[in-house]
């Protein structure tokens, strides 16, 4: 095991920028990602060299070139098969996922079905912008029916996946979605990410300047915003537009529904309630359009994680005994050959 | 701890009116239901016990209970003691026990002439025979004359033997496997002690269970000793052979590879990760494996074959030693990973216990067909080290190189094993830590001497790169699978330096031939008429084979090679020591293009894909051919 320095001196944002040249296209989202997060970072508190950052392939995947923190930038999908031998072989490190629609739900789609099950505790940014964007604009498991693309000339007509959703139904601990232009809302939503023992499934919707150019517009928009958006907080009720509007439960459909307020009256607008499992669910599958799209905390209830389970039955298993590795090699039924008197000889 | 069995504790026979043959092969052989594995694996013991050298050939079907009395059923075990050095299964066995037709029918032709046949006639009714394939009973044609017969109802007398202990029907027909066990050691003048105390702690939970089977392996037993009066059944002795002083005992290849990567974690001064994904024959060493958690081994199943390597390649990335472990189509899906690795620079174990292929092939079955795929098989130029197990003991101390060679130069190393050496089982003399040296690895803590951070600054002998674990001071760097500047290890993609790092990967590799021993000749001189090259498992057949040849007075040597990529660096001098070499394999001929290849030399081939190891005699037969 590594000794883990104590966490030293405060840090700046700079301090977490590394020496590379950033390769991203002038106006892409991810940049206000990586803002947000080496803003983020300090107030985190962890030590630079404790952290790792894991990518698989992709626009996102390049992430971790940025970072002044260990990264290791792996192949298409499997970050998180990566990050799971990273923890297990050291549980004290910080690790951090980046990952996008393609390398996270396409080609690593069962490793991130399998993460989210173990609950392996690191924090998963899923930048979900609905295309390919390094291999020039392919549509991806998130694009919506339609998109046109190279691959898909005249619009894609298989359904996509949603994220959030996907993650509730693999068994994610913890889900979250933010905005990659939401950088009040953006550091908050990393810290609870950070806090959150488990594994943390934070989608962040991302603008592709050059192949998807406002495909969120429609809720990012600044003048659509607080019609369409709508920011959870636990304990609180859902509102949205300015409080003029709420999400109602709708007992006999068990559906929700938007609902006008009137007079400040919230009585009828639910609560928000992070470690409501059916509720998440309710949140991340809100149709857009009838419905705002729902951001910040949606689910947070936290279970014993993956690479802690393992290193309490390894200690339990072995009770402070390190093995006796000639016992081990002699272990069963054996024979000796005396020396100078070999048997019949 | 061990139980010992001194062999002077063994009680002696009255052994001068017993035969004494050097060596003997018995092969059992029944329905997968009928236990035969087990039969095999107690006689193992016993025999090992009673000081013979020996080895093993399990044969399984892939399923897992394939329909009772079926050819496609029948499953056998296979095994060759002697007082002499045995260093294969043996060619045809000398008994064949068959407990049902269809087990006769597919292993009859297997034994030798003359060989002795018994056979459970309690299964001999229609529908079993029907099963199998036979429309008249062979025990009552003239189908069985080359063979000496022994049919009696094994059945009718196990359920006798074991009636008082009030078991039902199925159950005490379970008990017939401990019959014929008996039987077998009175043949062959066996204790029966171990086994009854054996018996007594598996069925420690059930002691009916535990006193009708010793009751059924004492009165197959008891037969051996009435029945013997003028009929084909005999008794033997085999003397015990000479063995170097030591403690000994018995074990498999994939318990021998499982042991090895323990010792070799341990020599590195490293934890090991282990990372798999079930798949035949490979799942023993995860299962070895998984309980050795006081040894500092974390196994990790993971959801696939590609999360397998890559969660190695993650702890190694972290510090531990990463190993991986599978059979041809899980390596197949490791293949891009195994180029991180290889890009990335860091220590991983890749395990490769071969079967028949292509696609899903005959998983339970033997082959040595990805020889290409563990040198060639990736995008790029992307080389890494090869090394080979040529028996279950060997096993151990390839395990350990492997370890050794990763760690030491920062490289993926890929141990061929396959499904024969997995499964098959050996006396091994107990290795003594003190054997081997250890080789510590070592983690970079500080910057270069000039205050620069360089994950990609090398030793200047391996070639090695730099081992930075995260959560080191002052080192944060980072890598990965896109080509590397030179030194810092950050993102370039300048011609000149994808030359010159394409170039250090291939230096790296081929350098290790100056850290692995020089190729030795295994049986022969090192020039004359005719060298047998082989790698893998044919070593035994072939080292026999060789032996032979030159007992006849023909020159003939015998090259098995260890270190497949690089080779080692004497030998292609070596060959061409010699006017012919024949190479023996157990695929199209793929060490033998290699051999060309690299060498120029006109290899031949000798190829069997059957999913069987080779006989002796076949190699005998293939040298004859060449020295005409």
């Amino acid at each position: 095991m590594n000794a883990i320095t104590p966490i030293t001196a405060a840090t700046k944002p700079d301090d977490w920028a590394s020496d590379q040249e950033v390769r991203w296209c002038p106006g892409c989202g991810d940049y206000a990602i990586l803002k947000a997060v080496q803003r983020t970072m300090p107030d985190i508190g962890t030590a630079r060299e404790n952290t790792v950052f894991v990518s698989g392939i992709g626009c996102s995947s390049r992430f971790p070139y940025y970072m002044e923190t260990y990264g290791f930038h792996t192949i298409h999908g499997r970050a998180p098969a990566i990050a799971t031998g990273i923890k297990l072989a050291n549980p004290d490190l910080d690790v951090w996922i980046v990952t996008g629609d393609g390398d996270g739900l396409s080609i690593g789609g069962n490793h991130m079905l399998h993460l989210l099950r173990r609950n392996l505790d690191v924090q998963l940014l899923l930048f979900n912008n609905e295309i390919y964007g390094l291999t020039k604009g392919q549509y991806s498991p998130t694009s919506q029916v339609g998109t046109k693309s190279p691959t898909t000339p005249f619009g894609s007509v298989d359904r996509p996946l949603a994220p959030c959703a996907f993650a509730m139904g693999a068994g994610a601990r913890f889900v979250a979605r933010t905005i990659d232009t939401a950088q009040k809302n953006m550091p908050e939503v990393l810290k609870r990410a950070h806090a959150h023992k488990g594994t943390s499934f934070v989608e962040i919707f991302q603008n592709c300047v050059v192949y998807n150019d406002d495909v969120f517009a429609k809720f990012t928009a600044k003048k659509e915003a607080p019609a369409n958006q709508i920011w959870v907080e636990h304990g609180k009720p859902l509102l949205f537009a300015n409080g003029s509007k709420g999400l109602r439960l709708d007992r006999e459909h068990v559906r929700l529904s938007v609902i006008d307020i009137v007079d400040g009256d919230v009585s009828q607008v639910l609560m928000h309630d992070e470690t409501n499992h059916l509720l998440a669910q309710l949140l991340v599958e809100m149709p857009f359009g009838e419905f705002p799209k729902a951001l910040g905390v949606l689910y947070c209830d936290p279970a014993p994680s993956f690479e802690a389970e393992v290193h309490i039955q390894n200690e339990r298993i072995t009770a402070g005994r390190s093995g006796d590795l000639g016992a081990l090699l002699s272990k069963g039924q054996g024979w000796d050959v005396k020396p100078a008197r070999g048997p019949n000889l | 701890m061990a139980t010992s069995f001194q062999t002077d504790d063994i009680p002696q026979p009255p052994a001068d009116n017993l035969p004494h043959p050097e060596a003997v092969v018995v092969r059992f052989a029944g329905d997968s239901g009928d236990g035969m594995q087990l039969t095999g694996g107690q006689f193992t013991l016993s025999t090992a016990l009673a000081g013979n050298d020996l080895s093993t050939f399990p044969d399984f079907p892939a399923e897992i209970r394939a329909p009772q009395g079926t050819t496609f059923g029948v499953s056998a075990f296979q095994i060759n003691f002697g007082s002499i050095d045995i260093e294969t299964a043996g060619d045809e066995p000398d008994v064949l026990v068959a407990m049902n037709p269809a087990a006769l029918k597919t292993n009859i032709k297997a034994l030798r002439r003359g060989g002795l046949a018994i056979i459970d006639s309690g299964e001999f009714g229609p529908r079993n025979l029907a099963k199998a394939g036979y429309a008249v009973n062979p025990l009552d044609t003239d189908e069985l004359n080359d063979w000496q017969v022994m049919a009696f109802d094994i059945s009718a007398l196990t359920l006798e033997a074991v009636k008082p202990f009030g078991l039902g029907n199925k159950e005490s027909l379970r008990c017939k496997n401990m019959w014929t066990l008996g039987l077998a050691l009175w043949m062959f003048d066996r204790d029966r002690a171990p086994l009854v105390d054996w018996l007594k702690t598996k069925f420690a939970k059930n002691p009916v269970l535990a006193d009708a089977n010793i009751a059924a392996l004492n009165a197959g037993h008891a037969y051996g000793e009435t029945a013997e009066i003028g009929g084909p059944l005999k008794q033997y002795h085999v003397d015990a052979a000479e063995a170097q002083p030591g403690h000994y005992r018995t074990i498999t290849g994939g318990e021998s590879l499982a042991l090895g990567l323990v010792a070799g974690a341990h020599l590195a001064g490293l934890s090991m990760f282990f990372g798999s994904y079930p798949i035949t024959p490979a799942s023993p060493i995860l299962h070895h494996l998984a309980r050795l958690k006081e040894f500092g081994v974390t196994t990790f199943q993971a959801e696939d074959e590609i999360a397998a390597i890559c969660s190695a390649i993650g702890a190694s990335y972290a510090g531990q030693l990463g190993v991986t472990s599978s059979s041809g189509p899980g390596i197949a899906l490791k293949g891009e990973a195994m180029g991180l690795a290889i890009m990335t620079e860091l220590p991983l174990v890749i395990v490769n216990s071969q079967r028949g292929g292509p696609s899903t092939g005959l998983p339970t079955k033997t082959e040595q067909s990805d020889l290409y795929q563990a040198v060639y098989g990736r995008n790029g130029d992307a080389p890494l080290v090869v090394i080979s197990a040529r028996s279950p003991t060997d096993s151990f101390d390839v395990a350990i190189e492997a370890c050794r060679l990763a760690t030491q130069f920062m490289t993926p190393v890929m141990v061929l094993t396959d499904g024969y050496i997995a499964n098959a089982a050996e006396p091994w003399r107990v290795p003594d830590r003190k054997d081997y040296t250890p080789f510590p690895a070592h983690f970079t803590e500080e910057p270069e001497p000039d205050g620069r951070v360089l994950p990609y600054a090398r030793d200047p002998e391996t070639l090695g790169r730099r081992w930075i674990r995260p959560g080191t001071p002052g080192l944060m760097h980072r890598i990965g699978g896109i080509e590397k500047a030179l030194d810092t290890g950050n993102i370039n993609y300048e011609p000149a330096n994808h030359q010159a790092m394409t170039d250090i990967r291939k230096a790296k590799i081929d350098g290790v031939a100056k850290y692995i021993p020089a190729q030795q000749v295994d049986v022969g001189n090192e020039t004359g008429r005719l060298v047998v090259v082989g790698w893998g498992s044919t070593y035994g057949p072939i080292r026999k084979a060789v032996q032979r040849a030159r007992s006849a007075g023909h020159d003939v040597a015998h090259v098995h090679i260890r270190y497949l990529w690089p080779f080692p660096a004497n030998l292609g001098a070596l060959l061409k020591g010699f006017d012919k070499v024949l190479v023996p394999e157990m695929n199209t001929g793929q060490l033998k293009t290699m051999l060309r290849d690299q060498f120029l030399v006109d290899a031949r081939p000798l190829n069997k894909v059957s999913g069987q190891p080779f006989k002796i005699a076949e190699i005998e037969t293939a040298i004859a051919e060449m020295l005409k």
